[in-house]
């Protein structure tokens, strides 16, 4: 891997996982990797602060759990995003990339 | 929908933890599995992967208690976990549990039931409109006592003051109820037409009496109470005009009093009629007569000394302008509130009560505290324990507080049970002169004082130990297998004990002393022999028109009384003594040679020939009455010893003349022993005794008194029954022997001894238990030392005296502190106390005798146990 890991920004891993399934629906080990190899290694995730995640986003009704079976006939807890989910991802994203982007307008006034 | 999704996933781990948590490791293994895939198709080797996995995702039970406390339900769960805990903590300590919960309950228990029996007397206003206008107006004789009102008097207060709204007065009334049912005796009361208005409570139904129905040979009319029109007439509505046939005479029923009435004066008052009294003021009629009480009610904004000024000025210059007989002119006159007159005679034993019970509650918070930290110490290696385990100081205090409430609230709960129980009790032995009986409930109030306090101690003393395990290292406590440090908390627990054995030898002393003064009540002389004597009140109606019927009724009632097998002799007597009547007149006496004329206020006895030999009332001097003392005879009168030292001073009074109140002049024949009329612990013994023929009119109530052969109460059925073959309509009451009425002459001294002994015994158990408990602790602490000692050649007795020296110590310590602290607080006593110093050296010295056996009992257990520790174990433990 490059660079050193970090974790998570508190506050982002919610938007990371919506986007995530945004793309498919996926079990949590899957949701991990993908985030970690999307960020090319930048973002670790710590398996307790996901399934916390995951328990408060389905609570919230922003993602639908089911248990599905698995390629190998394995029994697996599938998370999918749900309509809320997807516009609480649609809000969060437009609400990231104007503070981003402010926040690198300023950085680079700075430099 | 989300708030809804919380909440059905959140029940859903209530209800079925076991799912739950399940579908978690469930998640968790497969992410394992996942994580150890990925790195076995990067090329590694299986159990290398594996470990890898593990390392990653860290300690599995760490990541299931953190997605756990994420959901709301965790609250929930750890406080019942705690709970659990905590039940499971106390049952295995049953001992430590039961006292404390037995302590918190008397402490929080009786607390509530005094309180709650002293509020609605003490510390609640009347359930009047502006209760503090409603005063009573008194007549105070020159030696300080108290007489009587009089209606002459009533009518100038009414007619010249200005200080108060209204003016009443008032006089008990038992008519007889005649008619469809059972012929029934009610209390009641004759009142001026202001009575209800100087109280400020109007009738609910119909109307109040009005100055027209005051009036001389005026309308017969009553006012019912809520009570005896509900059941007497079954809430009828219509019952504004019905008539009711009291005492052989029809009344018209004008009103009902509203149900919510507690009516002060007369608490079992239910028929109301007026007074009905001449307003000419005959000289000789009652309406000079001493034999009514007076009540008013000011007007807004005058203050009672201004009304006792304004009384006692009216009251002086009626006395002036007219001179009645009946009155010493040195007589004067006061306003009290309605409040401080209920309460003049009780005031003082309810708040000894309330300082007893204060003082139990007291100890409960002092055996409390110290169980609590007892058992702290002890468990300091569990805390330190945990604490190394990695429970943070929060998640132990929160524990320890679990704890604390769960042994608070089945404290309060059983406390709940004393305290309803015991006002329960207290109503029911409550002395009948107790006002507001009625209004007593359980106080919620101090319930939830007790409760908070006991609680509030319990929390605090129990957080301790769990501060100290999070605040200290605990390596070092774990190491520290038998505490050595408990040095500190051993001071703190033996001056707590000092405190309770102090606390309860106060409450002994003072129950000590209590008992002894009901003794030497009880030795006191009534003045006549009331053993096997049968007592009952019996009542004529109106039905007999004249003094001869009424007179006839009786003596053949007599005569059929006398003929019951086991009767020995029998007589009637207007007033019966020790019963509660009171039937007073002023005895005048001419002036003499050597002495002016003087009234003394005496009681009036009219009784049948052989009433003073039945009850064995011992004769002085000159002769008793015989049946020649008839009505064309010369008036004869026996006074008693008192009123003929008091009048004669030593001469002899035989033929001397005596009037009393408006009958007479009666010549005295002779002087009979003192008698207790009102209660043995009052003198006030002067009588006067007139033959029932010769006394002005008929006495249409007087009480039977019957000496048996063996045992008197069985005689009641035949007595009753022999009177009825006379005249089967007329009632009779009262019925009882001579002994439950000198029982019931002391109700109110036992009534406050119950007390006290409950409390000197709750206190004596909890000091005993707090020194047991203190003592047993330290040789718990000490069994090392004790084990070195014993193998360095101490003998078992050496140890014994050790243990017990330390226990008896203590006593001593909180006996001499206890000691100062009795005597000043049985300055509080004083009034409870007859014929006992409130320093007396044979109660002081007896219960501090019982305290030191108590804690004797105390130490020895303990003691005995340190006795027996074996050396050779205790040594190899270490």
């Amino acid at each position: 891997m490059d660079g050193p890991t970090t974790d998570v920004i508190q506050g982002t891993l919610d938007m990371l996982i919506l986007k995530t399934l945004s793309l498919e629906p996926m079990h949590g080990f899957g949701i991990a990797r993908r985030i970690e190899q999307v960020s090319r290694g930048v973002f670790k995730v710590n398996p307790g602060s996901l399934l916390t995640a995951f328990q408060r986003l389905e609570r919230d009704g922003l993602i639908d759990a089911e248990w599905r079976q698995t390629d190998n006939s394995r029994r697996a807890r599938f998370y999918r995003l749900s309509r809320a989910g997807r516009k609480r991802l649609e809000a969060e994203t437009a609400d990231w990339t104007r503070r981003a982007a402010a926040v690198a307008r300023l950085l680079k006034s700075e430099g | 929908m989300p708030l809804w999704r919380r909440l059905t996933r959140g029940i859903r781990v209530l209800v079925r933890p076991n799912v739950a948590d399940a579908e978690l490791a469930d998640e968790l293994q497969h992410y394992v599995e996942q994580a150890t895939e990925a790195h076995v198709a990067r090329g590694l080797p299986d159990d290398e992967a594996r470990r890898l996995a593990r390392m990653e995702i860290g300690n599995v039970t760490i990541v299931r208690e953190q997605v756990r406390s994420g959901a709301w339900e965790d609250v929930i769960v750890t406080a019942l976990a705690d709970l659990r805990y905590a039940a499971r903590g106390l049952r295995a300590a049953p001992g430590f549990t039961a006292i404390t919960v037995l302590t918190l309950a008397i402490g929080i228990g009786g607390t509530a039931a005094i309180f709650s029996a002293v509020k609605p007397v003490l510390f609640e206003p009347l359930p009047y409109p502006h209760p503090d206008r409603v005063a009573m107006i008194l007549e105070l004789r020159n030696d300080g006592g108290r007489n009587s009102g009089t209606f002459g008097l009533y009518r100038a207060f009414a007619e010249r003051s200005r200080s108060f709204e209204a003016v009443a007065v008032f006089k008990p009334w038992q008519p007889t109820v005649t008619g469809d049912d059972q012929p029934e005796r009610f209390e009641g009361q004759r009142v001026s037409a202001g009575y209800f208005r100087s109280l400020g409570v109007a009738p609910m139904v119909g109307r109040d009496f009005e100055p027209s129905d005051d009036r001389f040979h005026g309308p017969n009319v009553v006012i019912l109470s809520d009570g005896l029109w509900r059941r007497r007439f079954a809430a009828d509505p219509a019952i504004v005009g019905r008539e009711i046939t009291l005492d052989d005479a029809l009344y018209t029923i004008v009103g009902v009093m509203p149900g919510g009435f507690d009516n002060v004066l007369a608490p079992s008052a239910s028929v109301w009629a007026p007074l009905q009294y001449d307003p000419s003021l005959p000289a000789q009629g009652r309406e000079w007569g001493h034999h009514l009480r007076t009540v008013g009610r000011l007007r807004a904004g005058v203050r009672m000394d201004q009304a006792a000024g304004e009384i006692d000025t009216i009251g002086r210059t009626v006395l002036n302008e007219r001179r009645p007989v009946t009155y010493d002119p040195a007589t004067r006159f006061t306003v009290l509130s309605l409040h401080a007159e209920l309460t003049r005679g009780v005031r003082p034993a309810l708040l000894a009560m309330l300082a007893a019970v204060a003082l139990v509650l007291v100890i409960a918070c002092v055996n409390v505290t110290n169980l609590v930290l007892a058992r702290g110490v002890h468990r300091r290696g569990e805390f330190a324990l945990r604490a190394a385990l990695g429970a943070g100081r929060g998640r132990l205090i929160r524990q320890l507080l679990t704890e604390s409430l769960l042994m608070a609230v089945m404290g309060g709960v059983v406390g709940l049970g004393v305290a309803v129980a015991g006002v329960r009790a207290l109503v029911a032995l409550s002395p009948p002169g107790l006002p507001r009986a009625g209004a007593i409930t359980v106080d919620a109030t101090t319930l939830a004082f007790g409760l908070g306090l006991t609680t509030l101690i319990g929390l605090a003393f129990g957080v301790v130990p769990a501060l100290q395990a999070a605040g200290s290292d605990p390596q070092q406590e774990l190491q520290h297998g038998s505490p050595r440090t408990a040095g500190r908390h051993r001071r703190t627990r033996s001056l707590l004990v000092i405190a309770e054995v102090a606390i309860a030898l106060v409450l002994l002393v003072s129950s000590g002393l209590l008992l002894r003064s009901l003794e030497r009540l009880f030795a006191v002389p009534a003045g006549f022999d009331a053993a096997e004597l049968l007592t009952m009140q019996v009542t004529v109606g109106h039905r007999f028109e004249s003094n001869d019927a009424t007179h006839r009724f009786f003596d053949a009632a007599l005569e059929a009384v006398r003929r019951v097998p086991g009767v020995a002799s029998a007589g009637f007597t207007s007033q019966l003594p020790l019963s509660g009547d009171r039937d007073e007149y002023g005895a005048q006496f001419e002036a003499g040679p050597s002495r002016p004329a003087a009234t003394f206020s005496s009681f009036r006895y009219a009784v049948s020939p052989d009433y003073i030999e039945t009850v064995r009332v011992p004769l002085r001097s000159g002769r008793l009455f015989d049946p020649h003392d008839g009505p064309g005879s010369p008036l004869v009168a026996l006074i008693s010893e008192s009123l003929a030292m008091n009048r004669f001073e030593g001469d002899d009074p035989i033929g001397q003349r005596v009037t009393i109140g408006p009958a007479g002049p009666y010549t005295i024949v002779g002087v009979v022993g003192d008698v207790k009329q009102m209660s043995l612990a009052l003198n006030d013994s002067d009588a006067v005794y007139t033959p029932a023929a010769q006394w002005r009119f008929a006495d249409r109530v007087r009480s039977l008194v019957v000496r048996a052969r063996g045992n008197a109460a069985a005689l009641a059925p035949a007595v009753r029954q022999a009177i009825w073959s006379v005249d089967k309509d007329q009632p009779i009451q009262r019925v009882a022997t001579f002994d439950d009425l000198l029982a019931a002459s002391a109700a109110e001294r036992r009534f406050a001894l119950l007390i006290f002994e409950t409390f000197a015994l709750a206190a004596l158990v909890l000091a005993t238990a707090g020194l047991y408990g203190v003592l047993s602790g330290a040789v718990a602490e000490r069994t090392r030392e004790i084990g070195v000692r014993a193998a360095l050649g101490a003998s078992r007795r050496s140890i014994l005296a050790l243990v017990v020296r330390q226990g008896m110590t203590l006593t001593g310590i909180g006996v001499v502190a206890g000691l100062a602290a009795a005597a000043a607080a049985s300055q509080t006593l004083v009034t409870l106390l007859f014929g006992v110093s409130r320093l007396d050296p044979i109660t002081y010295v007896g219960v501090t005798t019982l305290l030191a056996a108590a804690s004797a009992v105390a130490c020895a257990v303990p003691a005995w146990r340190a006795a027996r520790v074996d050396p050779a174990i205790t040594l190899r433990a270490e």
